[in-house]
């Protein structure tokens, strides 16, 4: 500077220095209220979340004064409404919903597995350029559809499948098994995107090293990719398996309203979040012993389906270690 | 190993311009019970003899889509010996590495004309088995890639997807492949260990005895030593020197002192296009060319 004062340098020098000066109050200032209102945002999302845990204790708690934890965890009958003698035994409920998902999941975790192995690789960039926003598209379908569709498609064709192969009618108008199959199309796309991130996540390098060694595209597939994204396939699995378990629209509709500890898919069940529908759209008076029943249930669905949420990110966690 | 010796390498050995019946015998060792002793005794090189070409490129042209990678180039790489490919980058020295096992196969707008011959059989030709290919023609990469398994199964891949094994010898062949590479005595106590758990120098020797365990003729490294500390490039350098007198080495490098270290031949690309190829050390001294001379002497690149 001191050299050249009017050298392009010491011009640049007295522009940079023109504009006015922001004080040190008002940025210090503006960062505090900045602080304050995301603070004010996370503290927000916390409070909420700790307020529907919140109720449903203390629900399920008032519950649990009129009916035992024992009968509740061990008994297996469940009819809350219908006759002489109420009986809470919840495991007709779970037994509903673990049918319910298991069928979805005997559907979705192959096929979105094996869909996603060939979206990542098999298939060509533009195919996948494709195929993957008609999957996103898929996962954002309203699950009322996937319950019109159980019912009027799904179960009518299994009946006539039942029908032809064992000569028998097995299926009623409802069944655990159109449930089922219709929450597996519709956890499908998160299986098969998840997934999918997984294995693109997988190192290139890896896929050459198992090509370089004489690997076919299917070997390197299965032998190399997959056990790569083993962690990642798991969580997609996981996080499928709690939608499948919370889904709620799409057992009220096609899944029966008759609580029966069953295996048989041809069945109608009852599941936890379809009794929960049942109780608060039907005439339930909102004291009665009914009514704060489903708290208790809804309190043991929130359980299973944070268990599970916590697996997926412990697995999840172990995953990205890997490559670290 | 109770296969017998003539479904092992079949008939693709009987193209070698080279006396037949050593080869055949130093596949069927490597691929069934590899024994360095045997190796090293059936190989060693007649001291005035040139070698035997291994790879032999005409007229060889490379593409990705329009852009043309190499141009022309005519290249004899000799059999057991180290070749060493020098270049600033994107002179097309990786491209045509990547041609000798087909890897470019993966790249799909990547094309090639001319011909590229393996022991006198062209291994472009859509006949040539490209598995084939790459278990008779190993690599090594510039970032070490092992297999997110353990040691003993990182080694055992490539073996258990061409043959099967008991499992005495499969055993025999993992230690055996890990002591060629140097790495066995860091090892041998956690072979059910994650390979990824070895640090960087480690797991490339580990990649490099995962490739010599399929029992290959020719080894390509691409930059093997660019993503390691010196320490551990030295152990690798260390490693190519002990092996070239079993295997073919191609080796990529930015790094001058390596390529004069540990190459007997050197060949310097230079914006698609071979410039020289010669003895390491007349390259190193008495180039032909002068943007060979520029190129080694620091000048630019």
């Amino acid at each position: 500077m001191t050299a050249a004062p009017h050298d392009a340098a010491g011009e640049l020098f007295e522009l940079a220095n023109r504009g006015r000066s922001r004080s040190r109050h008002v940025r210090d200032g503006g960062e505090a209220v900045v602080k304050v209102v995301l603070a004010g945002c996370a503290g927000f999302s916390v409070l909420i979340t700790a307020l529907i845990i919140g109720i449903l204790a203390y629900e399920a708690v008032r519950f649990f004064m009129d009916v035992s934890v024992v009968e509740f965890l061990t008994g297996t009958e469940w009819s809350p409404l219908l006759g002489e003698e109420k009986r809470f035994g919840v495991w007709p409920l779970v037994a509903g919903t673990l049918l319910v998902t298991l069928v979805a999941a005997i559907f979705a975790l192959p096929t979105g597995l094996v869909t996603a192995v060939f979206l990542s690789e098999y298939a060509p960039s533009w195919l996948r350029a494709i195929l993957k926003p008609v999957l996103e598209i898929l996962a954002g379908i309203p699950t009322v559809v996937y319950g019109f569709f159980a019912l009027l498609i799904i179960n009518p064709s299994l009946q006539w499948i039942a029908k032809v192969v064992t000569g028998e009618e097995l299926f009623g108008a409802y069944s655990a098994g159109a449930a089922g199959i219709a929450v597996g199309i519709m956890i499908l796309p998160i299986v098969t995107s998840l997934s999918e991130d997984a294995l693109r996540s997988v190192p290139r390098g890896l896929r050459d090293g198992a090509y370089a060694l004489g690997s076919t595209r299917f070997d390197t597939s299965v032998r190399v990719v997959i056990p790569g994204a083993l962690g990642g396939i798991m969580a997609s699995y996981l996080l499928a398996i709690t939608r499948a378990i919370g889904e709620t629209m799409i057992v009220a509709l096609a899944a029966g309203g008759l609580a029966q500890l069953t295996v048989l898919p041809w069945r109608q069940v009852q599941t936890m979040t379809a009794y929960m529908v049942q109780i608060f759209l039907g005439d339930a008076p909102a004291t009665g012993v009914e009514f704060k029943s489903s708290f208790a249930v809804a309190a043991l669905l929130f359980l299973m389906t944070l268990l599970l949420t916590l697996a997926g990110y412990r697995i999840l966690a172990r995953f990205r270690e890997e490559y670290e | 190993m109770t296969t017998p010796p003539t479904a092992a390498s079949g008939g693709v050995v009987t193209d070698s311009p080279r006396p037949a019946t050593n080869k055949v015998a130093v596949i069927e060792t490597m691929t069934t019970t590899p024994t360095p002793n045997q190796n090293q005794t059936q190989n060693q090189p007649t001291p005035a003899a040139e070698p035997p070409v291994c790879i032999q490129a005409r007229e060889f042209n490379s593409w990705y889509g329009d852009f043309q990678a190499l141009h022309g180039i005519e290249l004899d790489v000799p059999t057991n010996r180290v070749t060493a490919f020098i270049g600033p980058s994107g002179c097309g020295k990786s491209t045509l590495l990547r041609w000798f096992n087909r890897m470019n196969d993966t790249i799909p707008s990547a094309r090639a004309s001319g011909t590229l011959d393996l022991h006198g059989t062209d291994l472009l030709s859509t006949r040539y088995d490209v598995v084939d290919l790459r278990r008779r023609v190993g690599m090594v990469f510039q970032k070490p890639n092992p297999f997110p398994k353990s040691i003993f199964d990182n080694i055992a891949y490539g073996p258990r997807l061409h043959r099967r094994y008991t499992r005495s010898d499969l055993a025999e062949l993992v230690e055996q492949s890990l002591r060629r590479a140097a790495i066995w005595d860091e090892v041998k106590d956690r072979l059910n260990q994650s390979a990824l758990g070895l640090s960087g120098g480690q797991q490339q020797r580990l990649c490099i005895a995962r490739a010599i365990a399929v029992g290959p003729e020719v080894l390509l490294m691409d930059e093997p030593c660019s993503a390691l500390d010196p320490r551990s490039t030295a152990a690798i350098e260390d490693l190519i020197r002990d092996l070239r007198h079993q295997y073919t080495i191609v080796i990529v490098t930015h790094n001058m002192q390596q390529a004069a270290r540990v190459s007997d031949r050197t060949a310097f690309f230079y914006e698609g296009r071979l410039v020289e190829s010669d003895e390491t050390e007349r390259i190193f001294t008495t180039p032909a060319h002068r943007e060979t001379e520029d190129y080694v002497s620091g000048r630019f690149g």
